[in-house]
Order: structure tokens, then sequence, then C-alpha cells
């Protein structure tokens, strides 16, 4: 993962000039430069969670990660394998219980922003986390809602982050978990979301973004060396690109050797 | 004053064959000592109810322990799928598994109802999603703003068992870290048992403590490790190597019978 190092003159050790960015990479610090102005962010596991680490090592020191389990202003050295690991509880500047998380903090709208990841995501950027096939006889039985229904609902903003592939960016959800647009303008205000809703979903391709009359998805952004076309192939409906998709700013040294190092922790 | 009880004389006493039981702690303080005596002793037909069924209800469903499920997330937290919940789910092994599937917010509201005893709790949640038609949550309109909001039903379970750091010899609890809905569970439910790393002679005041007074617990008992491979604040280290260990063996019907065979039913706790 890490480059070696080798010393440099001037002083101190250094990391050798990194390899090029991985698909991976490239997504994880798309993601993370979302929060360079977020006040506060509630994370699951994950990528997202790497991402939302980065950017508070990167750009956004005071950024307050929020954990399901309660922890919030969490400060990980490590990036935690769970919701509930410990070093999250030991560096929070307040830990509380599910339920106050959930109706003091979540349904309010206190937080800025929300990442989540799912199973499948639809045009309308709603998501499934629940099954694979039909509810009552599934194909692959997935963990279910957990509190992204709620998040999804209740925090400022939704950046989804899914790999992309027709597997995941599917014409229609086996089940409707968590509410993005619903069927379209006007559902969530229909429905009293007080959030505004999902503003991205950071594929390992490039950026979706809802368009502001119909929010569909569609492709406003590819990362370095990928084209239109093979983004739509990958994509499980007829995704609409904008005129002049923006290209993703390439990985500087420093956020690919940030990244990496805190992998390595 | 509550009884300090031996872990196989506390669920022998507190849990019945067809009870509704919930093993609360989410992530932090799972009580699976007290998961593993149950499997011991054989209980059948268990309505279990948990936010996060995590590795200790994966256990028991593999063990047959259970007729139903009440939940909200079933994953192997950071790590991917729980084999032995979806093999009940999708295969019926090692018998069918009923379930009933909440979002984290209605099952946490739900807990808080129970332990208010009110029939139900009133939030803003479930609409527009498929869950909504799947589960027990019904529309109910504000008498005072009109607002549509959803009504879910209170959880009373039978039993609660939750894992905490240190009780007194009076029975008196406290748990701190990640508090979850441990609270909510003993107080919502009929019966409780609280298991402890140490029993110490008087409890001292933590930052984030949280104290249950011993009156409203059934029986305490001392299982020291007790929330292994999850964890106690202070006291225990989350053991993750071990969450990715599972993700290999639960995968095999057979690897994972041997190792209950060796693991759990083989290692009966001293009394």
């Amino acid at each position: 993962m890490d480059g070696g190092e080798r010393p440099r003159l001037g002083g101190g050790w250094v990391s050798a000039t990194p390899a090029a960015a991985s698909s991976s990479e490239v997504q994880t610090i798309a993601a993370a430069r979302t929060l360079r102005e977020a006040g506060s962010v509630f994370i699951g596991v994950g990528r997202p969670s790497t991402a939302a680490i980065l950017a508070r090592m990167l750009y956004n020191p005071t950024l307050v990660l929020i954990y399901e389990s309660g922890t919030i202003g969490a400060k990980p050295y490590r990036i935690p394998l769970s919701i509930g690991d410990g070093e999250l509880a030991e560096t929070a500047d307040a830990v509380v219980s599910v339920p106050e998380m959930f109706n003091y903090w979540i349904g309010p709208g206190r937080i800025d922003v929300a990442f989540l990841g799912a199973a499948q995501v639809d045009r309308f950027a709603n998501l499934n986390s629940t099954v694979i096939g039909d509810y009552d006889h599934p194909k692959v039985r997935l963990p279910g809602a957990g509190g992204a229904p709620e998040i999804a609902a209740g925090c400022g903003e939704v950046v989804i982050v899914a790999p992309h592939d027709r597997r995941t960016l599917v014409e229609r959800l086996d089940f409707c978990t968590t509410v993005g647009f619903g069927d379209g303008p006007g559902a969530r205000e229909r429905l009293g979301f007080r959030g505004r809703g999902p503003t991205a979903v950071i594929t390992d391709l490039g950026v979706l973004e809802p368009d502001a009359e119909s929010k569909e998805l569609v492709l406003t952004q590819l990362h370095e060396g990928v084209g239109a076309e093979q983004a739509r192939e990958a994509t499980g409906w007829e995704l609409d690109v904008i005129a002049e998709p923006r290209v993703t700013e390439a990985p500087s040294e420093e956020e690919l050797e940030a990244l990496r190092e805190l992998l390595s922790r | 004053m509550t009884a300090i009880l031996s872990l196989p004389d506390a669920v022998s006493e507190i849990v019945a064959d067809g009870d509704s039981v919930a093993l609360e702690g989410f992530t932090h303080l799972i009580p699976f000592a007290a998961g593993h005596e149950i499997i011991r002793q054989g209980r059948r037909d268990l309505e279990l109810i948990r936010m996060t069924p995590d590795l200790v209800y994966d256990q028991m469903i593999g063990m047959g322990t259970a007729r139903r499920l009440v939940f909200s997330y079933g994953g192997n937290p950071g790590v991917g799928s729980l084999h032995r919940f979806r093999d009940a789910i999708e295969n019926g092994w090692p018998r069918p598994l009923e379930v009933e599937e909440h979002s984290h917010a209605g099952m946490a509201n739900r807990f808080a109802a129970g332990a208010a005893d009110m029939p139900c709790a009133v939030m803003r949640g479930y609409v527009g999603t498929d869950l909504y038609e799947r589960t027990r949550v019904e529309p109910i309109t504000c008498p005072f703003t009109g607002e549509q909001l959803v009504a879910v039903p209170a959880l009373r379970p039978d039993v609660a068992i939750v894992h905490a750091q240190e009780a007194d010899r009076e029975g008196n609890v406290q748990l701190w870290g990640i508090p979850g809905v441990q609270k909510e569970a003993v107080l919502a439910a009929t019966r409780s048992l609280v298991t402890v790393e140490r029993v110490v002679d008087s409890l001292e005041p933590r930052p984030g403590g949280i104290v249950i007074p011993s009156w409203e617990i059934t029986a305490v008992a001392e299982a020291p490790g007790g929330s292994r491979p999850s964890y106690s604040l202070d006291l225990t280290v989350r053991d993750n190597d071990f969450y990715r260990f599972w993700d290999e063996l639960s995968r095999d019907r057979e690897e994972f019978s041997a190792w209950m065979e060796e693991n759990v039913l083989g290692s009966a706790v001293a009394g």
C-alpha cells in the first residue's frame, strides 16, 4: 500500500513519489473533498469512514465526526472496524444513547452531511440495503435498514459512496430501504423530510448528481482516464451525461500519502 | 436487594423456553457470556430482540435457539454478512426464522416507549420506504398541529439481558462508554439480568456513567470478560480479529457447529 521511505535533502523522512492512484483511492479522496466546508458528518463504516477521517486530517480539522453508536465528535487515529470501536467513545466530545442520537440529533436536522453506502442505488438515489430478490424468499439477505432511512430524511444532505457497476446502479431496486428522491420532484416535501436529500453519488468512475428539475441522477464528473461511455455502460439505467462533465482533479501527492498512511495505521 | 447469582443459575431462573428476550449492547458491552449460557442450557423457541443481532445472535440462531428475530441491522459491523442469520432466512437452517425488522430509529423508540410503559412511540420515519408495508408501523396525526407522523409499538420483552462494567454488592449497576439502549431495555422488560465484569464494594461515579438501581434489576451475575469479543470500555478491548475470523468460519455449517461444540457447549462457566 505505501511507497517506502527515503531521506530527502533538507531533513526529515518522506515517502517516495507515490505510485499512481487506484480508482478506489480516487473515489475515497473525491468523497473526502466534499467535506471541505462541512461542520459535521454522520458516517457508517468502510470507505465513508476512511473518507471522513481523511477530510479531517487534510482539509477540515474541526470537522465533527458522528457515528451511529452515539459518539459525537470522535477523533479516531485509526480507521475503526465497527461504528462502536472503543477509540470512538474515548475520543468523542459526547457519547449519547441510541434514542438520543436519532431523536435529538438526526431527526431535527442538526447534522450537516450524511455519508451512506448501499447494495443498490436507483436513478432517484433511493437505496436498497435489505434484500436481493423477493422479500419473503430472498436470494441474498442483506443486513437491513440500520439508521439509513431516518439519517437520509433528517441530515442536511446525503452523499452516497458506491461502486460503479450495473449490479449496484440499477433500473429498479429490489427493495426500497431508504428514500433519496422517491419517485421524483416533490416527493421529499410530500413525505415531510427535512434534509435536502442526496447531493452526490461518488463512484469509482466519477460523480453523479441529481438534476435540479427532474431529481434524476446525471453524470457530472469523471475521474481521470474514464470515458462517459464507460460510465454509461456500467449504469443500469439510461444515464444522462451533462454537456461537459468535469474531470476529477487528480489526487495530489499530499492527499495520496495521507490516505495511504491512514490505511497503514 | 437484587440477587447476585452465578451465571448458570441466573439464566436458568430468568429465561424460559418461548420467552421474548432482548440481549442489548450496541457494538459495546454485548452480553456474549449470557448468550452462550442460554445456548448451553438448550433454551428453545425464543423471540430474540436486538437492534444489531451481531455475532451473539448469529451464534444463537445457528444453534437453533430462536423462533423469531426482531432487529434493525443484521450485519457483521465493518466486515459484512452474518452468515448464520442469512442461512436461517435464506434456507431455513437449522430451522426457519420469522423476522420483524425496523430501522434503528424505530427500534430505539420502541425500547424507549417500553421503558416509559407507553403503548407506542410517535416519531418521524419509515414513510416512502418498502419497510412501511412490511413491518409494524402505523400512520398517526398530531392532534395539535395536524402533522402526519408514524407510531411504532412499544417493546416489552419478557427478559432483558445487558452487560456492564460493574455492580456493587447490593446489585446496583454502573456502565459507561457507548450506552446503546441498555437502560431502556432493562426498564422495558418484565425481568432483567445484568452480567458484570466485576462486583465492587461501592460504585465510583464515572464520566458519562449510567447507573441502574438494583430494585429495577432481577439478578446480577459476575461474568468477567463476558462481553468478549465485544468489549467493556476501560476493562477489555474489542477483538476485531475475531469478527473477521467469524466471517470465514461461520460460512460453513459444519465448521460453525464444530466451533460451537468446542468453544461454547464444551466450556461451561464455573458456577
